[in-house]
C-alpha cells in the first residue's frame, strides 16, 4: 500500500515535470524540471531495489549533466522566444507520432508476462542467502564478468572528455604566455651588449 | 493491472509515458538544441527505468549493469553535445537548427 502511494507520486512527478521540461519557455527552468525528473526517477529505482543505480543517478546525472546543460544555458546569452517562434507547425506531426508509439507500448507492455522458463536462464540471479547489498552485488559482476565492457566504457570516458578539450580549446592572439624553451635557450650575447663608455661624453 | 498493487506493467508503462514525452518533446522544440539533447536525456532515462524494472521483476543483475553503461554514454554524449553546441555558437552566435545546415551539398 505504502509502497503503491509512493510510486505513484514519484511517477507523477517524474511525469509532470518532463511535461515541463519540454514545454517550459525558459531553458533554465527546463534544466530544473530536469533535475527534478531525476531525482523522483532515482527515487523509483530505491523502489525497485536498486539503491546503487539511484544513487550513481542522482550523482552523475543532477550532479555533472545537469549542471552542464546549466552552465552551457548560462553561458550562451541568446534569444530564446526567437527559437520557439513557428514551433507549433510540427506539433499536430509530434501528436500522431508520439500518440501512436505511445499506444504501441503500452499496448504490448501492460500484457507483459515472462515466459514460463525465463529464470531458467538468468545470467546473473540475485543470491538470496548471501545477505549481499545491492552494491556489492553489482561490484562482484562489474568487475569480473563485464569488466571488457566497463573498461570500454571509461575508454568511451576518457574520449569524451578528450574531445570536448579539444574542441572548446581555442589560442586567443596576443596572449603572452610564457614559453620555458625560449627562456632557456636565450644567450647572454643575443640580449646584452656591454659598452665602453668614457666619462664626460655620454654614449 | 491492478490499480494497487505495483508491478512490471506499472514501470513499463511509465518508462513508455516517459520515452513519449521525449519524444513530442523533440517536435515541440524542434529549434532549440539544448533543449533536444535535454529531451534525449529523458529517453534515455526512460530506457533506464526499463531496464531497471525488468532487472528487480525478473530477479537478474545484468539489467542494473547495463543502465550504469547506459548512464557512461549519456553522460558521454551530453558532453559531447554541449561542447559541439558552444562552438557551433561561437562561430555562428546561433544555435538555430535551421542553421546548422552550412555542410548541406
Amino acid at each position: 500500500m505504502l509502497t503503491a502511494l509512493a510510486f505513484y507520486l514519484f511517477a507523477s512527478v517524474v511525469l509532470m515535470s518532463a511535461i515541463m521540461v519540454i514545454t517550459a519557455r525558459n531553458p533554465v527552468h527546463s534544466v530544473l524540471f530536469l533535475i527534478l525528473a531525476f531525482f523522483n526517477a532515482s527515487g523509483l529505482f530505491v523502489l525497485l531495489g536498486a539503491e546503487f543505480i539511484a544513487m550513481i543517478l542522482v550523482i552523475v546525472y543532477v550532479g555533472a549533466v545537469a549542471v552542464l546543460f546549466l552552465f552551457v544555458v548560462m553561458m550562451l546569452d541568446m534569444d530564446f522566444k526567437n527559437l520557439r517562434k513557428g514551433a507549433m507547425q510540427y506539433v499536430p506531426m509530434g501528436i500522431v507520432i508520439g500518440g501512436v508509439l505511445l499506444a504501441e507500448l503500452i499496448t504490448i507492455f501492460s500484457a507483459w508476462k515472462f515466459a514460463p522458463d525465463a529464470d531458467q536462464n538468468l545470467a546473473v540471479p540475485f543470491k538470496e542467502e548471501g545477505g549481499l547489498t545491492n552494491t556489492e552485488a553489482l561490484g562482484q559482476v562489474l568487475y569480473t564478468d563485464y569488466v571488457f565492457a566497463f573498461q570500454v566504457s571509461g575508454l568511451i570516458l576518457l574520449v569524451a572528455m578528450i574531445g570536448a578539450i579539444v574542441l572548446t580549446l581555442r589560442h586567443r592572439d596576443g596572449v603572452r604566455r610564457q614559453v620555458v624553451s625560449k627562456q632557456q635557450t636565450r644567450k647572454r650575447e643575443d640580449v646584452l651588449e656591454v659598452k665602453k663608455v668614457t666619462p664626460g661624453t655620454g654614449v | 493491472m491492478e490499480l494497487m498493487e505495483i508491478g512490471l506493467s506499472h514501470y513499463l508503462s511509465l518508462a513508455a509515458m516517459l520515452f513519449t514525452l521525449g519524444v513530442f518533446g523533440i517536435f515541440l522544440n524542434r529549434k532549440n538544441v539544448i533543449i533536444i539533447l535535454m529531451c534525449i536525456e529523458l529517453m534515455l532515462l526512460a530506457v533506464n527505468v526499463n531496464f531497471v524494472a525488468f532487472s528487480a521483476f525478473l530477479g537478474d543483475l545484468t539489467g542494473q549493469v547495463f543502465s550504469l553503461f547506459i548512464l557512461t554514454v549519456a553522460a558521454a554524449e551530453a558532453a559531447i553535445g554541449l561542447a559541439i553546441l558552444v562552438v557551433f555558437f561561437r562561430n555562428k552566435g546561433s544555435i538555430a537548427v535551421e542553421d546548422i545546415s552550412s555542410m548541406k551539398g
